[in-house]
């Protein structure tokens, strides 16, 4: 079972307490009529699908019920990071330097 | 006495004698002993049958990793268990156990004809023989292979027993108690750290248990352990044996599944058979050891062949001799050990043969020194014997060359073909491996988790370096948390570390291909049918175990992944590394389901919700239905109706009078604040800004794909005030989306979401005497036609309740909704319903409810609907705000594929003789004449008898279906086809006349 940083209540806690919520950063257009179909589409449908470290939204659902940003390694499923919804995309190749300074090695 | 028990010795207590029965037999054991020592010690090793070609098995192993022993154990009824392992069985007064996989018994047992036709059976053979013809498919080969199929005999009662479930959080866990982790546990321990030492056996010690001649720090083994043991629990070490680490999950999270009962005679009443404990870890110790491997050449898996260091388990541990004469084979120094113990105990060592052509010159010496004849640079050949073995056939092998045979007779064979670290639980984390040359075998290499591994499960033997390197891994574990801690080094004398060779199959002057050289003993997998499957074009070491089954038996491999691997690497002409290693997965050692399940079965299994009225519909007799988590009141038959009279009386009782409903499982939302109506505004299809408080509206919500996702009656309160109802299982989903959309897209939003579902109880009145019943009970406002019509909302008193009052209908009567707080919910029900008498008042469930819905033609989001269907495929059209800037699923209503010809739309279908009653479900064509498969057009998706439309009515999803009204379409069923004619949706009071009384 992960153990997942809540950014809002500040504490560690068990996957169960949270819901995935999908990829993170696509946000909803202001004006969906401007949009064409196929950026419609791509709204709706078109995910990257990485393998590795991936941009995605969790729920602090049976906690403090806040929806927050997250980045896992899709590989490892270990957490990079997470952070409140709405502050911007961390830089991947700092998280990614952090990680490899903490990872246990023989 | 029994005849092979050797007095004094091993850990089992020679006074405490217990009786135990296996296949109706009963034999004397002692307490200590498991079901195999117990049998062995009776000169029993005929224990199962193998799995394919049936073939007689006595333990190979003296542990968990036994793939042979296989055994069913009863205490009573519906407490049988298939599958065990009689190696870690522990015997009790009055056990029974039970041989498998023979018939009629396990000495005489005609699938036993299967390893005559060994030739029939190779690799691949269920792909190979099951493939023509076609028509056999049905009739033979599946029967014939689900009647072969499986292993042992599932119980048929329920599982009477208990299972519990703990979490425990600890600095450290050490997995497994031999010299590694008891060493690894003090270090940590006397750091300051809180440990936690779990091992599968019944006592802690490990290897120790097996080796009592070792001094440790100048005291004889087992005295050391005592102290040692004792010394822990000073330190408040948690010591937690027959707990196996089941599992190596994220984060150091490990699962353990801790056996409680199955050693007790009379285990408590109230004590859980097993309990599965979720541990969270700050570090982790895995002392898991190292698994002896078996050497693979013909005839090594007859009863009375058995792991050398197993038989020194036995021995050292048990005492009990597996033989009165034994030879032993192997190509790894550890087993000449276990001869000279066994020969010190009384066991004639007929000799010792070792692949090597030089082994070890003090171990040379020894032999001789006990008068033992040594075999050097030899292979084995072949065994005899049907039920036990008989004699060895062994061979001189120089320059690789086979030399002549001779034959040695014994009633035991000990074989040794090295050692494997068992570094299952490593591999579950995702830790890599790296193959050494030196040892031939796989080492731990990457580490991902907080973890060490220490010992043997390493790569080092001996008691010595097990206890150093645990004491070391202990060590570095406490730093990594913090803690200040020196190594400590303790010498071990009469210690036995020792160096080996490694094989594929052994040499051979006989015809290889006739070999029954086992690897997977359980799956009666063959070195020929590894060979075969590279032969056949398997490359990858995944595609040989699936194609073998090597590997896939109840041990996972334990015993024979690594002799399958260098099998495969040789006849792929690869090195080991290069051909790689199957993945280990959880569990560790087989595990009950009981133990996963825990406290979730029976009642516990899930929630169930209830209404505050639901006690008034059971003391009512009431039957029920789940919807969802809930339990809703299905219908309430009165003395000798069955459901569909009770239905229909309902509906006329409901349509002709009054009926009353407990909608409470309705769900509910506030939607509150300053920007409530621009959130509902985007958040439902529907206008809300003209919609004066005191009114209520139908809404409709979509996805963001534009489909339908959910609907309900919304009313407003105040200006900034709304209440929200949802479908019964939509209630939570709905308020998971509006938190989505107003946290992460609208968070400018001043707006908030309450879930009120259980805040409530609502009681639905419906027919032409709601106002009549209802009017009486309710102050503070007028509730006649003209100050509050249909569609409206408004707070008041009901019975002295404070109430929120819907006039709002789903049948198409004049209806009511009562809100009042969940906790008058029943007193309102029963005034209501003592003052409806009057009136023939009708408590009616939830078919009821269906059917005057679907008389009205008003749809379930969920059954009329599945998730691919828009407003205008379901005829809802008029419920979208066409002059919207925008709502969630607006612009996808626009998407070409959303607004194509051909769409499933929803239609109300009549059948033709005005009787057939369609199946929900049943799928739909246009032409009952076509060849099969037919094109199918639709499904029916609500189906009811109608006493109101004085027929069974139906709604149903088809291809254009709007266009079609009046058209003939075909239901093909199993017995007949029946004719149906598409119409609208609305089969009751087209004119809404009855809302308006």
């Amino acid at each position: 079972m992960l153990l997942i940083h809540c950014p809002y209540c500040d504490e560690t806690l068990p996957e169960l307490e949270f819901t995935y919520g999908g990829e993170a950063h696509i946000a909803r257009p202001e004006n969906p009529a401007d949009k064409t179909d196929d950026e419609w589409r791509d709204f709706l449908f078109i995910r990257t699908n990485v393998k590795g470290p991936h941009f995605e939204r969790w729920r602090h659902a049976h906690g403090c019920g806040r929806f927050f940003n997250a980045v896992r390694d899709t590989v490892s499923d270990r957490f990079l990071t997470t952070y409140k919804a709405g502050e911007p995309r961390p830089d991947l190749a700092v998280l990614l330097e952090d990680a490899a300074k903490k990872e246990p090695s023989k | 006495m029994t005849a092979f028990r050797v007095p004094g010795r091993g850990r089992v207590l020679h006074n405490r004698p217990v009786s135990f029965t296996f296949d109706g037999d009963t034999y004397q054991g002692l307490e200590g002993d498991t079901v195999a020592s117990a049998l062995i010690a009776n000169g029993v090793h005929l224990m199962g049958r193998s799995f394919k070609y049936h073939r007689p098995r006595g333990p190979i192993a003296a542990g968990s990793e036994e793939p042979n022993a296989l055994i069913g154990t009863r205490r009573g009824k519906g407490q049988f268990e298939p599958n065990t392992r009689a190696t870690v069985q522990e015997i009790w007064n009055g056990l029974e156990t039970s041989s498998q996989n023979k018939y009629p018994n396990l000495k005489f047992d005609i699938g036993a004809i299967n390893d005559r036709l060994y030739m029939l059976f190779s690799a691949g053979f269920y792909y190979k023989t099951f493939m023509w013809p076609r028509s056999f498919w049905d009739k033979v080969y599946e029967p014939f292979i689900r009647a072969a199929a499986g292993l042992g005999v599932s119980p048929t009662e329920p599982d009477p027993d208990n299972y519990a479930s703990r979490y425990l959080h600890t600095d450290i866990l050490v997995v497994g108690a031999g010299p590694a982790g008891l060493a690894a546990a003090r270090a940590a321990a006397e750091s300051g750290l809180r440990v936690t030492l779990v091992d599968e056996n019944a006592e802690p010690g490990g290897t120790i248990l097996s080796e009592p001649q070792a001094k440790i720090d100048g005291k004889p083994a087992w005295d050391w352990l005592e102290a040692e043991l004792d010394a822990l629990t000073d330190l408040g070490v948690r010591i937690m044996t027959r707990t196996t680490a089941i599992g190596y999950y994220h984060q150091n999270m490990i699962g353990l599944c801790q056996k409680l009962t199955d050693h007790l005679e009379k285990p408590a009443a109230s004590t859980p058979r097993e309990r599965m404990w979720r541990v969270r870890a700050k570090q982790v110790i895995l002392a898991q050891g190292a698994l002896e491997k078996p050497l693979v050449f013909d005839g090594n898996d007859r009863p009375g062949v058995m792991l050398a260091g197993s038989a020194q388990t036995y021995l050292n541990r048990y005492g009990v001799r597996v033989g009165n004469n034994a030879v032993v084979v192997t190509s790894h120094d550890s087993a000449w050990y276990a001869a000279f113990d066994l020969a010190s105990a009384g066991t004639k060592i007929g000799a010792i043969v070792d692949t090597r052509p030089t082994p070890n010159a003090d171990l040379v010496k020894e032999a001789a020194a006990r008068g033992i004849t040594v075999f050097a640079g030899y292979t084995a050949t072949g065994t005899s014997g049907r039920l036990r073995i008989k004699s060895v056939r062994i061979n001189k092998v120089e320059n690789g060359t086979v030399l002549a045979a001779q034959t040695l007779a014994c009633d035991s064979l000990l074989v040794c073909g090295g050692w494997t670290p068992s570094l299952h639980l490593f591999s579950h984390t995702k830790g890599t491996l790296k193959w050494d040359d030196q040892s031939q075998t796989f080492l731990p290499d990457r580490i991902t988790e907080d973890c060490q591994i220490a010992g043997a499960g390493r790569g080092l033997w001996g008691i010595e370096a097990a206890l150093n390197d645990g004491a070391a891994m202990g060590t570095a574990a406490a730093k990594a948390l913090g803690k200040t801690a020196t190594v400590k080094t303790l010498s071990v004398a009469d210690d036995r570390p020792g160096t080996g060779a490694s094989h594929t199959e052994l040499p051979t002057d006989l015809d290889a291909g006739k070999a029954r050289a086992f690897v997977d003993y359980q799956n009666d997998v063959t070195a020929k049918d590894l060979r075969l499957a590279v032969r056949e074009g398997m490359r990858s070491i995944e595609h040989v175990k699936r194609y073998t089954t090597n590997g896939m038996a109840t041990d996972q491999g334990k015993m024979s992944n690594i002799n399958g691997l260098n099998i495969a690497a040789d006849a792929l002409g690869k090195k080991q590394p290069e051909v790689g290693l199957t993945t280990f997965r959880p569990p560790y050692t087989p595990t009950t389901f009981g133990a996963f399940v825990g406290y979730h079965k029976g009642d516990h299994f899930e929630v169930t919700r209830k209404t505050p009225i639901d006690s008034w519909a059971e003391e009512n007799g009431a039957v029920f239905e789940p919807v969802s988590l809930w339990r809703r009141a299905w219908y309430f038959p009165k003395d000798g109706e069955d459901m569909d009279a009770a239905v229909r009386r309902e509906c006329r009782e409901t349509r002709k009078s009054l009926g009353m409903f407990d909608a409470s499982t309705l769900g509910k939302i506030e939607v509150v604040g300053p920007d409530a109506v621009e959130f509902m505004n985007r958040m439902y299809t529907n206008p809300w800004t003209k919609l004066a408080p005191g009114r209520t509206r139908y809404g409709l919500l979509l996805g963001d794909d534009g489909y339908i996702r959910d609907d309900g009656v919304i009313g407003r309160l105040t200006d900034d005030r709304f209440h929200i109802t949802t479908t019964t299982g939509g209630a939570a989903r709905v308020l998971n989306m509006m938190e989505d959309y107003l946290q992460t897209e609208w968070p400018d939003l001043k707006v908030w979401l309450t879930s009120t579902t259980e805040q409530w109880a609502t009681i639905a009145l419906n027919g032409p005497n709601a106002r009549n019943l209802l009017a009486p009970f309710v102050e503070g406002l007028d509730i006649s036609d003209e100050a509050f019509p249909h569609m409206s909302i408004a707070e008041c008193t009901v019975a002295g309740f404070p109430a929120r009052l819907f006039r709002v209908s789903f049948t198409g009567e004049l209806g009511f909704e009562v809100n009042v707080p969940a906790r008058h919910g029943r007193a309102l029900w029963e005034t209501l319903f003592a003052a409806g008498q009057k009136y023939d008042i009708c408590p009616y469930g939830t078919e009821t409810m269906h059917v005057l819905r679907a008389e009205k033609g008003f749809i379930i989001v969920g059954q009329d609907t599945d998730g691919t269907v828009t407003p205008y495929d379901a005829g809802a059209g008029w419920a979208v705000g066409k002059n919207k800037p925008d709502f969630v699923g607006m612009r996808a209503l626009n998407r070409p594929d959303l607004t194509a010809e051909g769409r499933k739309q929803l239609v109300g279908l009549l059948t033709d003789d005005g009787t057939s009653k369609l199946e929900e479900g049943a799928q739909i064509v246009l032409d009952p004449n076509q060849p099969i498969p037919m094109k199918m057009v639709g499904h029916v998706t609500s189906s009811y008898h109608s006493d109101a439309a004085g027929r069974p009515i139906a709604l149903a999803l088809i291809e254009g279906g709007h266009g079609k009204t009046g058209e003939t379409v075909y239901i093909p069923m199993p017995d007949r086809t029946i004719r149906a004619t598409i119409t609208g949706t609305v089969f009751y009071d087209p004119e809404n006349a009855r809302l308006k009384l």
